[in-house]
């Protein structure tokens, strides 16, 4: 084959070199033991998705490390209130795990419900607790009827599956969160059946660095209202609106897309995905969003904003472009959605995208990325660090976009480095965010360090 | 006694983590060493993400990556293939195994399945190196010496006496241990440091990368830990179950001596006195010097330090480091507190000569959280909060200062670089405390005046 590498013979069909190589590469399945592959579990799906709604207090039953790692894990931010910021766990011990959880897990709700009054109480299962079989369910059902408010179980046991299982539990557990509120209220879908409508829900994008606020700013600029932001600085309240929304737009599909089908299903709310990383992404995902409106003042008002702002953001980009023209660029991200934007945005700064990864991408994800890349691009899904520094040097990479633990892997290969991740502080989507983009990577690429570091004394 | 944690069923906001993550540190400070936990695929990566954005250096841990099918029936053969493919991708020479929550939950027996696969495999060259860390058994504390333990139980064997001194070091910086090394050359001593992740996980940028990083403790060196003339275990707060230099008393009769992190005068002095106790060799002098320097230091500051009010937190044996140094600088420790169970802490301090001369006696406590902690800040009116990063979230709401000190300091540059050991370390440490808060002082003392005297 031509990717062609050391790596272990199981992983080789999760590796495509572009074109040449016209195998349809495997994804969609569990990691690799031993490969050190770069994912988490499914509790980790779950809890990225639920945690930035912020006035929800998120109960993870299990040992502590579980909450302990995940303890305010995104730079997810809040217009109000900051419960959502705090780690609670059961913290069990081992007389729970001989004896059983639930009791400790139900005084637990009693007493966080009972001394802080959240409006709704998530509760995470944890490897632990799927083995030992606490009955989260009925738990939380007891709780729910005795203090009135939604106790939701997100069924998110580490073993059973991978992060994107996760994701399917956090719909799930949004999915009855939305129930709750409508049995009550008939009329819900009456909206629904307008989708040409301007009241809209965004799924998939979790305010890191504020970013939904700058979607929602761009929306209301074409006369777009929001009813529901899924999760970024959501409310329960907000959350439990959303059916009465036109349509939905999805960000990232690969957490959402569940949702989006669950609730089009339940209240025939039609979906488009839409993606607001890098200028062509943007402009398209405003067009489209204003088309789905028919309304052709919203559509005239769309066209004229993303000219308009297009037109600054070009400028504004073409500094950068100079300096990076050329420049080889890695990838290796969470989600499909992300790597396809990401290509258009290097392509448009002239980079030249030469490792494309994804750590739960699905086929149509891949699909899209071979059409984008160039021949010779290597595509690959759930890598690890060996393939990682094998084709960040093969393919000469002159920077790697990924998170955390990818980032000291870079550098210690004298590459600079894009943070694309949860904890990121400044805004990497719309305009500015296509800015703010050019203005990491050339900080990073162009940076005098890397002339230094090939000296010797 | 208060209560340990404001509430009775939940930990809200955790001083701790799990086992495993311990585990994880100490296996990096092993010479061509791998870890692989055995457990589902999160474990594994939440400790490469948390120790990476402390060490800022790659971290690779591998995971069996358990799923539904070997919960159930048994995760022997995802063992296996794990470990088989770490060899092939790593090629170390120990491979460490760690258990998680799940792994220990299932009943996995782990000795037995390591015994078939060297067997299946022909594997008489690798060491393989068995750790339980159920995530629910105890913190990353005892994690970290469970597997230092471990280590040296299963690579030390009967040998002859030899003229080496064994030294355990606790989870220090990389920095730290490099120190602890230069103060064994200084005594120009023979030693095995275990596990010494000086180099591995603070690595010079080199060109030529490798995944394993050179260093770490080598294999002769545990082995020959068995002949050693002594052992110094800084340590004074691990359990005798989990103390690695317990084990080698007990079991090769190397004589132990345990002291604390050398940060402090007095902690200094204990470790100092202690190396020459075991080398026979006088103080360096060079240390003569930077102790004196240390004393004036303490005069400098010690009127300011009079009016700090510290809250202390994280893993017991730093705590405990941190505390003391407080102590004899006059720093009130008013809040001393730790995530981990421990009943030594208090026991420790107690016989601490400056704790009978307080104006109030300060809260010790264990098995705590930050929403207890930071409750406890507030009763106490703590102006000053020394301890790892998660303290931050007391600063962010709260507005005290904190020093970063400790595992994990992730959200700033050069965690792997602090060094607060030794007099000129200890120095360091202490001056950042008293400029800390000295510069809180100064830049409020104005307003704090005239509001109290002429508003």
């Amino acid at each position: 084959m031509n990717a062609n590498i050391k790596t272990l013979d199981e992983r080789q069909d999760f590796i495509v070199c572009n074109k040449k190589d016209n195998r349809a590469i495997k994804c969609d399945k569990n990691s690799l033991e031993g490969s050190v592959s770069q994912r988490a579990c499914v509790y980790c799906g779950a809890r990225v998705v639920l945690n930035p709604i912020t006035d929800a207090v998120h109960i993870v039953h299990g040992p502590i490390g579980c909450a302990s790692y995940t303890w305010d894990i995104r730079g997810s931010l809040s217009s109000g209130e900051e419960t959502y910021r705090n780690s609670f766990s059961t913290d069990l011990r081992e007389d729970d795990i001989i004896f059983g959880g639930e009791k400790k897990l139900a005084a637990a709700i009693d007493e966080i419900t009972e001394k802080n009054r959240p409006k709704a109480v998530f509760v995470y299962s944890t490897c632990v607790v799927g083995v030992i079989g606490d009955d989260l369910e009925a738990v939380c059902r007891i709780a729910s009827e005795k203090h009135g408010i939604n106790v939701i179980p997100v069924q998110s046991t580490g073993f059973a599956g991978n992060k994107a299982m996760g994701y399917r539990a956090a719909c799930e557990a949004l999915m009855r969160l939305m129930e709750t509120e409508n049995a009550h209220s008939p009329d819900v879908t009456r909206a629904a059946k307008q989708p040409e409508g301007n009241l809209i829900n965004i799924l998939g994008d979790f305010n890191l660095a504020g970013e939904i606020w700058i979607i929602k700013n761009y929306l209301r600029e074409i006369g777009i209202d929001v009813v529901s932001k899924i999760t970024g600085d959501s409310t329960i309240e907000e959350i439990r609106k959303a059916p009465a929304a036109s349509f939905n737009i999805i960000q990232c599909a690969g957490s959402m897309g569940y949702l989006g089908k669950l609730m089009k299903e339940k209240y025939g709310l039609p979906f488009i995905k839409i993606s607001f990383i890098g200028v062509e992404d943007t402009v398209k995902s405003m067009l489209r969003i204003a088309m789905m409106t028919k309304n052709p003042e919203i559509i005239e008002k769309a066209e004229e904003f993303t000219e308009e702002q297009a037109s600054i953001t070009e400028f504004q980009l073409g500094k950068y472009r100079d300096r990076l023209r050329g420049k080889r660029a890695a990838a290796y991200v969470g989600g499909g959605f992300k790597a396809v934007s990401l290509i258009k945005q290097l392509k448009d700064l002239d980079i030249k995208p030469v490792l494309i990864g994804t750590q739960t991408g699905k086929k149509e994800d891949y699909d899209n990325i071979r059409e984008l890349t160039d021949e010779g691009t290597i595509i690959v899904d759930d890598s690890n660090p060996t393939e990682l520094e094998h084709f960040i040097k093969t393919q000469k990479a002159d920077f790697l976009i990924g998170g955390v633990k990818e980032r000291p892997l870079a550098y210690k290969l004298g590459i600079g480095f894009c943070d694309h991740n949860h904890e990121r502080k400044h805004p990497l989507c719309g305009f500015e965010g296509a800015v703010n983009f050019a203005k990491e990577v050339d900080a990073s690429v162009n940076s005098p360090v890397w002339r230094h570091i090939r000296t010797k004394i | 006694m208060k209560n340990k944690r404001n509430f009775t069923n939940l930990n809200v906001n955790p001083c701790k983590m799990c086992m495993p993550m311990g585990a994880a540190i100490a296996f990096k400070g092993i010479e061509n060493a791998m870890m692989l936990l055995h457990g589902s695929q999160g474990c594994s990566t939440y400790i490469r993400r948390h120790m990476a954005r402390h060490y800022n250096e790659p971290i690779d841990v591998a995971s069996s990556s358990l799923s539904e099918k070997g919960t159930v029936y048994g995760g022997a053969a995802n063992l296996k293939n794990g470990l088989k493919n770490v060899i092939r991708l790593y090629d170390p020479k120990i491979i460490g195994i760690a258990t998680t929550c799940l792994a220990e939950t299932i009943g996995e027996n782990i000795d037995m399945i390591i015994r078939e696969f060297i067997e299946e495999e022909n594997l008489n060259d690798r060491h393989f190196v068995p750790v339980s860390t159920p995530g629910y058994g105890a913190t990353q504390f005892e994690g970290y010496f469970q597997a230092v333990r471990k280590i040296i139980e299963y690579l030390t064997e009967e040998t002859k006496p030899n003229n080496s001194i064994n030294i355990i070091v606790p989870n220090i910086t990389p920095a730290e241990v490099r120190f602890i090394k230069d103060v064994l050359k200084e005594y120009e001593v023979e030693y095995n440091l275990i596990p010494d992740f000086s180099e591995t996980l603070d690595a010079p940028f080199a060109y030529s990368f490798s995944k394993i990083p050179p260093g770490g403790s080598s294999f002769s060196n545990i082995k020959r830990a068995a002949g050693a003339r002594a052992t110094v275990e800084i340590s004074k707060l691990a359990d005798k179950a989990v103390s690695p230099g317990e084990y080698l008393n007990d079991t090769y009769k190397v004589p132990l001596y345990r002291c604390s992190i050398p940060i402090g005068l007095q902690n200094n002095d204990e470790f100092l006195r202690i190396l020459s106790e075991v080398t026979g060799r006088e103080i360096p002098d060079r240390f003569a010097k930077e102790r004196g320097r240390m004393l004036d230091a303490m005069i400098d500051s010690h009127k300011y330090n009079s009016e700090i009010r510290a809250a202390i937190f994280g893993e017991p044996e730093s705590v405990y480091a941190a505390s003391r140094m407080c102590l004899e600088n006059g720093i009130l420790p008013a809040l001393i507190s730790t995530g981990s169970k421990t009943s030594r802490l208090q026991s420790l301090l107690q016989k601490q000569e400056e704790m009978n001369n307080l104006h109030e006696t300060p809260v010790i406590i264990d098995d705590t959280d930050f929403e207890t902690i930071r409750e406890l800040v507030k009763q106490l009116d703590v102006n000053l909060l020394i301890g790892h990063s998660d303290g931050k979230f007391i600063t962010e709401r709260d507005g005290i200062p904190l020093v970063r000190y400790g595992f994990p300091v992730n959200d700033r540059i050069g965690s792997q670089r602090i060094m607060f050991a030794g007099y000129e370390g200890s120095t360091r440490f202490l001056d950042l405390l008293t400029n800390t808060y000295l510069d809180r002082k100064y830049t409020t003392y104005r307003n704090r005046i005239y509001a109290k005297y002429a508003s």
